[in-house]
């Protein structure tokens, strides 16, 4: 804990921001949103689509090289998965769209 | 050594590692009490999340339900882990460049309103109350099960061990004893899945052998289970028997639910950084996916155990783990017809002159996980080392929650609410003084459950989707949402649930069936609907009233850039 106890309990005071900050932040939101729209979009195809609704007739196919039917593993196994990867792959591009547009963080917050 | 003193053994040590922690890692201020600092590494904190988020029923009971369930108990798998996704991308970040201490701080500054501040007080107690009741009531069971001694008794010690790091230790004594817990609970459930996996399948991981072959008969492993299935007039495994809206439903009801529930929320407040908030929602579900990716493999193994070695047999033929646990009530066969065979049958079991058969055999879901190490032939330390993995998803849980009652009460109700001019000293002491209450609840709640314990985690789960979910994302995504519709939209969403949850499982449980049901939405599957209607009925109201003042847009804007996140902290907006 040591180098983060400083205690800074100033909060994030409304401020009067310039034009051009203003702009490169809703630039950043408006990719922030698309990102995380694509994402989602994944997530429901993957559990609520191949998971739930097509699962009974992906159950006639097997997931390559084992005896699981294909809607089985999507509902108990693949979509655990892709939930997994979903959220590092969100990782991943925030971090670099925070340095992009200049919003991120320093070593200390 | 026999199992009896093995028990004993892992259970104190256990006991004693939490208690050592609790001591380390006391907490000074209430900032460290509440968010441990904000000074926990986002591992570290996934791995607390994990245990915090797997109680005793996802430890104990999930893979005997899935077992029951086949098909069906995927709304479980999915809805408990896909809220991570809308935990990671749609709340976690925002919540801590935010930076508040609880769930209705945010909902109280957000809506700029005391009355939007007590209706996510109240909903953040009532929450975190039902869910308690079920901890308590799991540490009594494994302390009866594997100690021999009474659930009450097991339940008081548990209050004692609980009370003990979570008055002194808040958030930070909390988060450090989880990730010990995270360590104990894994270990004890992937040890006999693990030889589980060898035995059946020959393959020592689990998520492989399930799709696998069945060592015994040579045919792939679920192949043979649906044929088992079959052959003894149950419904197919890997397909199921409810309907496809029901399972959609009820899987996004869990989900959101999981997204909106205040003790999962509150841990992503206690990461320095608003990316390490991101990657830390990631961390946690990959030490949750760990549990919930072996669960339907240890599910699917019980099972095909169960029918192919106990079923039919003769009574006095029955593998040496039957009659072990045929003493605890666990499992019990009556001999209908007196031929001493045990017919274990589906509800479409016919004999071959077309007669119905009758089931004889009686089985606690719970016996699918605490019977495994024995099944698989395993060594008396390994069944010490479940007790001690269940008391440890137990109490894991049961603190986090009580951390979320007490900051409800000493900073939500107190600071914020009927007397801000309280003394950083006296809420510390307010804290730990509340804490302290809420343990004792629980602990009441623990020895004299309520009949209704399944029902109330459906309750809570439907509560917290119908609203919490809706008003925080609108808080972030929508600028224009005004404080008029956020509470509207909060008290027809939860009114709409509730009503609905109580009308079926309390005022009329004869009518909860799917044919009553509307649109076949089983009361579990409710806070989807509600979740809608607080979104829709939000928005609408929304355009129809003054937008929120000017410092709260702005607010809102500095919420979605992460720079400047610094720690929690109080917010004077």
């Amino acid at each position: 804990m040591s180098h983060h106890s400083a205690d800074r309990t100033r909060p994030p005071r409304p401020s009067v921001v310039d034009p051009g900050t203003r702009a490169r932040h809703a630039a950043y939101w408006r990719k922030n949103v698309r990102l995380v729209g694509a994402l989602l979009l994944i997530w429901a195809v993957v559990s609520f689509g191949l998971g739930i609704v097509l699962a009974e007739p992906l159950n006639a196919l097997r997931f390559p090289g084992t005896s699981y039917p294909l809607g089985f593993w999507f509902a108990q196994q693949g979509s655990i998965y892709v939930f997994v990867l979903l959220i590092f792959a969100y990782v991943l591009v925030m971090n670099r769209l925070d340095r992009e547009y200049d919003v991120d963080e320093g070593e200390d917050g | 050594m026999n199992v009896q003193a093995w028990t004993f053994l892992l259970v104190a040590s256990s006991f004693a590692l939490y208690i050592g922690i609790a001591v380390w890692s006391r907490a000074g201020t209430t900032r460290e009490f509440y968010v441990a600092g904000s000074g926990v590494s986002p591992v570290a904190n996934g791995m607390a999340t994990a245990a915090d988020w797997m109680s005793a029923a996802s430890f104990i009971s999930m893979a005997g339900l899935i077992s029951f369930m086949g098909y069906d108990g995927s709304v479980y798998l999915m809805g408990w882990t896909g809220g991570y996704v809308l935990l990671a991308l749609l709340l976690a970040p925002y919540l801590r460049k935010y930076g508040a201490f609880t769930v209705p701080d945010f909902v109280g500054d957000r809506y700029y309103s005391q009355v939007a501040r007590m209706v996510a007080v109240v909903c953040a107690i009532f929450v975190s109350f039902t869910y308690v009741a079920g901890q308590m009531r799991g540490v009594g069971i494994v302390f009866s099960r594997f100690l021999e001694v009474d659930v009450n008794v097991g339940v008081y010690i548990g209050m004692a061990i609980v009370f003990f790091y979570a008055v002194l230790g808040g958030m930070k004594g909390i988060t450090y004893t989880q990730v010990a817990q995270y360590c104990v609970l894994i270990f004890a459930y992937m040890v006999p899945a693990i030889f589980l996996s060898l035995l059946i399948t020959g393959n020592p991981v689990p998520q492989i052998g399930l799709g696998g072959v069945d060592q015994a008969s040579g045919t792939a492993l679920l192949e043979r289970l649906n044929g088992l299935h079959q052959e003894l007039g149950f419904a197919e495994y890997t397909s199921g028997t409810k309907s496809t809206l029901d399972v959609f439903m009820i899987t996004a009801a869990l989900m959101v639910g999981t997204a909106g529930l205040p003790h999962v929320i509150i841990r992503f407040y206690t990461v320095p950084r608003v990316r390490d908030a991101r990657v830390s929602v990631g961390w946690a579900l990959v030490f949750i996916a760990l549990l919930y990716t072996t669960a339907p493999a240890v599910a699917v193994f019980a099972r095909t155990n169960l029918l192919a070695n106990v079923a039919g047999r003769p009574y006095d033929q029955v593998p040496e783990w039957f009659t072990n646990w045929e003493d605890t009530g666990l499992i019990g066969f009556e001999d209908h017809n007196g031929d001493g065979r045990i017919q274990f049958v589906g509800p479409s079991a016919v004999d071959a002159s077309g007669a119905r058969i009758e089931n004889e055999l009686r089985i606690d879901n719970d016996i699918m996980v605490l019977a495994n190490p024995e099944i698989a032939g395993l060594p008396a330390w390994v069944v010490g080392l479940v007790a001690a993995g269940g008391l440890a998803a137990a109490l894991s849980t049961a603190a986090g929650l009580l951390l979320v009652v007490s900051t409800a009460v000493s900073h939500d109700l107190l600071k914020r609410g009927v007397k801000p001019t309280i003394s950083e000293r006296g809420e510390l002491i307010a804290a730990r003084v509340s804490a302290g209450a809420a343990v004792l609840v629980a602990g009441y709640l623990g020895v004299n459950p309520p009949g209704y314990v399944a029902q109330t985690v459906a309750f809570a789960f439907g509560l917290a989707a119908s609203s919490f979910f809706p008003a925080i994302i609108l808080g972030i995504f929508s600028r224009r949402t005004t404080r008029e519709g956020a509470i509207l939209g909060m008290v027809a969403g939860i009114t709409l649930t509730a009503s609905y949850i109580v009308y079926f499982a309390l005022l009329h449980p004869e009518l909860n069936d799917s044919r009553h049901w509307w649109m076949g939405i089983s009361p579990q599957g409710i806070g989807t609907v509600g979740m809608a209607v607080n979104f829709a009925v939000a928005w609408t109201v929304s355009r129809f009233t003054p937008p929120p003042p000017v410092q709260v847009q702005v607010l809102v804007d500095l919420i979605r850039v992460p720079r400047g996140a610094g720690a929690a902290h109080e917010i004077d907006a």
